[in-house]
């Protein structure tokens, strides 16, 4: 229906759809503009103006990302008029930053110094203004690290916050020489609403937002020979890590990765998909149970929806914003806490070490991850249950360190115990993995048949949608569970927590009712998590999802209850799901916080 | 107001004591839209806020956007230094800003209208809601289903500039927006919005009462009618004077200077000053760059002396502007701290002289890029008493 907009771009004729921008014009003639304000992911705002081009007969530049194409237009994105002024532009943000590029986390990975690079500013004619501004920098959280002197006031991180997380933790402060991005009354990350999800990481250009690194702390661990450190990895590492280190988008290094953490020096190299099995045992046999009581027992009380408690920063968002759906959140810890509270009770046992001197290290695309470690009930084995956790990023950091040649080590295998992931443990990493991965093993508990998909494949339940409901009948159930028979379960699935947000308003509302839900609070899942490598955007997403569903395909073992490991963990040490152990050291309990 | 000038004809259409409201409205209403918006093209009418765009030609545009609703919003946040005019015309003649106002409702098909009143200026809410009271009684009796309420802004300068404003009465941080889309389709909460200055809505009562012809009487071309301007600074005889567009500075001085005038502040901080040497050349009005000696203005008239320090005139403006950025484009948040910072460099000997071509390059590169009208216009003052009074910036 949309018409068509001939227009031309450095003399190339170029036509578009009505509606698109000059940017993405020229991205279609594969005209580089530089931006910075600018993410795929976000509204436009359209404030660092780095992007100016000048177009025929319009005396000023016009900012390439918010001006829409017109009929006839005449574009020069290289003309003299706009490299001076974007040179102009580029030394006033330099100005006004942090320029420590050596000490930076984000050295190489920065767009304002990339940009600075390609443009050749080595003599520049401003004033400093850092001295001047006494800026500090925030590193309460045990999350993330907001520096205010490497801020270039993009917005970007403000518009993650409030339109892909509806979180609003961080906002613009102040007018003029004295605007920033603050929090609540300038309180510390760690006092406000923020989720610790890190997508403000992920969407800041340069470094002034960034995780808090405990790569030092593992490599003094990895060196104390008392220590014995046991390192753990989530699903989405495995499609994410390759692209820190040199491989495209979407690449599985699975094997590889656990090669390089041999050679980090770990003493085993676990993975977390294990207890991602695990959770699947507690949580479907939780949802099993509250189905049972809401239909069987028609016990009144029973909290339904079930929400899956897997996210971290869902969790704390709904803490924040929905305490009185608390009851709804699954009482099973996260994946990487079970195998905390496991690595230093029964694989410490197992293996007859000492568990104050295991050091429970866990690798993760995820920051909210690291906050999720430090909350006071995650000590169930009598220790902290995990010592440090560590992003994708910070994982290529220490592999870059140690000098290791990723793209030539061997493929090697987890060690066991707690090594072995099915299938369904991999598509945890992916916005409606978990559902499926519940629903691959829940149905079979209850029809003795296996779901009724193509080649396990619940497709309802994946892709990047942000919101995906599926509707799956039970029938011809076992007789243990009749009072399922014919019922239809309702599942919706969420990613990227102003999803979770409307179906939580939806289901506040009476408008949706629903059985179960997976809440995951990253687009994507976690392999779009506030961890993963930069850049990120919907095709990356795309890319590392698909690969998820590979590996999952690439396995034998796709069913949670299959899990050989898993079924030894219940017969040697848990009992059975939900038992008096797994409650003890798998199942936690969630407090009320401020909605601000 | 009775002050007498010598030589330039004082006009006396907007402060002169009518009170026949309802019966030009009914006029007005009587006569088909397409007529009344003839008339206010035909006029000449510029917006008289500083910027100058026509008004008979907004009307027209938001009246042709197909969406509903529709809002006039009078912009009452009157910050641009030296500039007090405003006031004066909603304390003594608010009846013809509302009666402005219900003509381009009516025109527009609007319901609802704001004036958005400058946080200083809530003394004249009380007296405000008076007029309005007595406002929406005639829009009963004419049949008019037109609503104006007081929106009171919190002392931000930006928000004078109508996208900041928008975002201001929807309850966001006053930022100005991209543009396009522009507030004749794309104003207040995302809908067709009218916004004038509160001057431009009561001159268009005038020319409604006396007609385009009448208006066009006064003025010059591309310039026609008069124009309230704000007086101040080193005059014998500071206050409101309306006068004919098109005057020359020369014959301003003449009437207003103190026998020692330096130069002219004209339109504000974010306007330009206008030294004695090009008094005779330059004039008040909207004709445009090309003739190079037009300079369009809010209304504000600030007259220095040779006592005054052009260095410390310009400091001021910079502090001005380096507190009332909004702060969210990089050409106007940094540029007008490094121009502050450099003329202090300079002016004490940490940077050259010739520190002040860069910064005045950066002018340009500030009016090019920064994304309104606020960092756009620094430039103009900068460079203007940069170029005109540079050794005062050195020794």
């Amino acid at each position: 229906m949309s018409n068509t907009i001939n227009l031309s771009i450095n003399g190339i004729a170029v036509s578009v759809e009505e509606g698109k921008t000059i940017l993405e014009a020229a991205q279609k003639l594969h005209i580089n503009i530089p931006t910075l304000c600018y993410h795929k992911d976000l509204c436009i705002a359209g404030n660092c103006r780095v992007c100016v081009v000048e177009q025929a007969g319009v005396d000023r530049l016009v900012a390439s990302c918010a001006t829409p194409v017109s009929e006839g237009m005449e574009i020069n994105t290289n003309s003299l008029k706009v490299r001076n002024c974007r040179k102009h532009i580029i030394e006033l943000l330099l100005a006004e930053h942090n320029e420590e590029c050596t000490k930076c986390y984000r050295n190489g990975h920065c767009e304002l110094q990339s940009i600075a690079a390609d443009l050749q500013i080595t003599n520049p004619d401003f004033i400093d203004l850092v001295p001047d501004k006494n800026y500090s920098i925030d590193s309460y959280s045990p999350s993330i690290e907001k520096d205010d002197s490497k801020c270039i006031r993009c917005q970007r991180c403000v518009r993650t916050c409030a339109e892909i997380q509806s979180v609003g933790a961080i906002a613009v402060a102040h007018k003029g020489a004295e605007m920033k991005i603050s929090t609540f009354f300038n309180q510390p990350l760690n006092e406000v609403v923020c989720t610790n999800c890190g997508q403000c990481i992920v969407h800041c250009p340069t470094g002034a937002l960034v995780e808090k690194s405990y790569v030092e702390q593992v490599w003094d661990a990895i060196a104390d020979p008392e220590k014995h450190v046991v390192v753990q990895t989530a699903p989405a590492v495995r499609v994410g890590l390759g692209e820190e280190l040199g491989f495209e988008a979407g690449t599985r290094v699975t094997s590889r990765m656990v090669a390089a953490l041999r050679r980090l020096g770990f003493d085993s190299v676990l993975d977390t998909d294990f207890t991602a099995d695990l959770t699947i045992m507690e949580e479907g046999t939780e949802l099993l149970m509250r189905l049972k009581a809401a239909l069987f027992d028609d016990n009144p009380d029973v909290a339904l929806p079930m929400a899956t408690s897997c996210s971290p920063g869902w969790v704390k968002y709904i803490e924040h914003k929905y305490p009185q759906y608390l009851p709804n959140l699954s009482t099973c810890k996260s994946p990487q806490q079970m195998f905390g509270a496991l690595a230093k009770t029964y694989y410490a046992k197992n293996i007859d070490v000492n568990p104050a001197n295991i050091v429970s290290v866990s690798i993760m695309p995820c920051t909210a991850k690291k906050y999720e470690a430090n909350r006071p009930e995650m000590k169930d084995s009598g220790f902290k249950d995990v010592d440090f956790v560590l992003t994708t990023r910070e994982l290529a950091v220490m592999i870059k360190q140690a000098g290791i040649e990723f793209d030539q080590l061997n493929e090697e295998n987890y060690d066991s115990i707690m090594g072995i992931g099915s299938g369904a443990g991999v598509i945890f990493g992916a916005t409606g993995g978990v559902m499926e991965a519940a629903l691959r093993t829940a149905y079979e508990i209850v029809t003795g048949r296996e779901v009724p998909f193509n080649n396990l494949e619940i497709k309802p339940v994946r892709g990047l949608a942000g919101v995906k409901e599926a509707v799956v009948l039970i029938e011809n159930v076992r007789p243990e569970w009749n009072f399922l028979e014919g019922v239809e379960l309702k599942c919706a699935i969420t990613n990227g927590l102003e999803n979770a947000h409307q179906l939580m308003e939806a289901i506040e509302r009476g408008d949706r009712y629903y059985h179960f839900i997976e809440i995951m609070a990253c687009p994507g899942g976690c392999l779009g998590g506030g961890g993963q490598p930069f850049p990120v955007d919907n095709e990356i997403r795309q890319k590392r999802m698909d690969a998820i569903y590979s590996e999952d395909l690439s396995l034998t073992l796709r069913k949670s209850h299959e899990n050989p490991e898993i079924t030894q963990i219940y017969e040697e040490f848990l009992g059975k799901p939900l038992s008096h152990k797994s409650h003890e050291l798998l199942h936690t309990s969630y407090v009320k916080r401020q909605p601000y | 107001m009775t002050t007498k000038i010598k030589q330039l004809k004082r006009i006396d259409l907007i402060f002169n004591h009518e009170d026949d409201c309802k019966e030009i409205l009914k006029k007005s209403f009587d006569r088909t839209n397409e007529e009344v918006i003839n008339e206010m093209v035909n006029s000449g009418l510029k917006g008289r806020g500083g910027a100058g765009f026509p008004t008979g030609l907004k009307w027209k545009l938001t009246a042709e956007v197909k969406d509903s609703p529709k809002y006039v919003i009078c912009n009452a946040d009157e910050g641009e230094p030296g500039t007090f005019k405003d006031r004066e015309i909603l304390t003594r003649v608010p009846h013809k800003v509302l009666a402005g106002m219900a003509m381009c409702a009516k025109i527009i098909g609007s319901r609802q209208g704001y004036i958005y009143l400058r946080g200083e200026y809530k003394f004249l809410v009380p007296q405000l809601r008076e007029e309005l009271r007595k406002f929406h009684q005639i829009m009963d009796e004419l049949n008019l289903d037109f609503e104006v309420d007081i929106f009171l802004g919190s002392g931000a300068y930006i928000c004078g500039e109508e996208s900041a404003l928008f975002e201001s009465m929807e309850g966001k941080r006053g930022e100005p927006r991209n543009k396009p889309p522009f507030p004749t389709e794309c104003g207040y909460l995302n809908k067709p919005t009218v916004i004038n200055n509160v001057e431009t809505l009561a001159h268009s009562y005038t020319i409604m009462k006396y007609g385009a012809k009448k208006f066009r009487e006064l003025g010059v071309k591309d310039s026609w009618g008069s124009k309230v301007f704000s007086v101040s600074g080193d005059t014998p005889i500071p206050g409101i004077y309306e006068l004919e567009l098109g005057m020359s500075v020369q014959d301003f001085v003449d009437d207003f200077g103190d026998g020692d005038t330096k130069a002219v502040q004209v339109g504000g901080a974010s306007g330009f000053l206008v030294p004695r040497k090009r008094f005779a050349k330059s004039h008040i009005g909207y004709q445009g760059k090309l003739t190079g000696v037009s300079l369009p203005t809010g209304g504000s008239m600030m007259i220095f002396n040779s006592s005054r320090s052009m260095y410390n005139v310009l400091d001021n403006y910079l502090d001005f502007f380096q507190e009332e950025s909004c702060g969210q484009c990089t050409p106007c948040r940094v540029g007008c701290q490094q121009l502050l910072k450099g003329i202090k460099a300079v002016k004490r000997g940490e940077k050259p002289a010739a520190y002040l071509d860069k910064l005045l390059k950066l002018t340009d590169t500030m009016r090019l890029t920064a994304k309104c009208g606020l960092g756009q216009s620094v430039a103009n003052s900068f460079s203007s008493i940069v170029e005109n009074f540079r050794e005062e910036m050195i020794y």
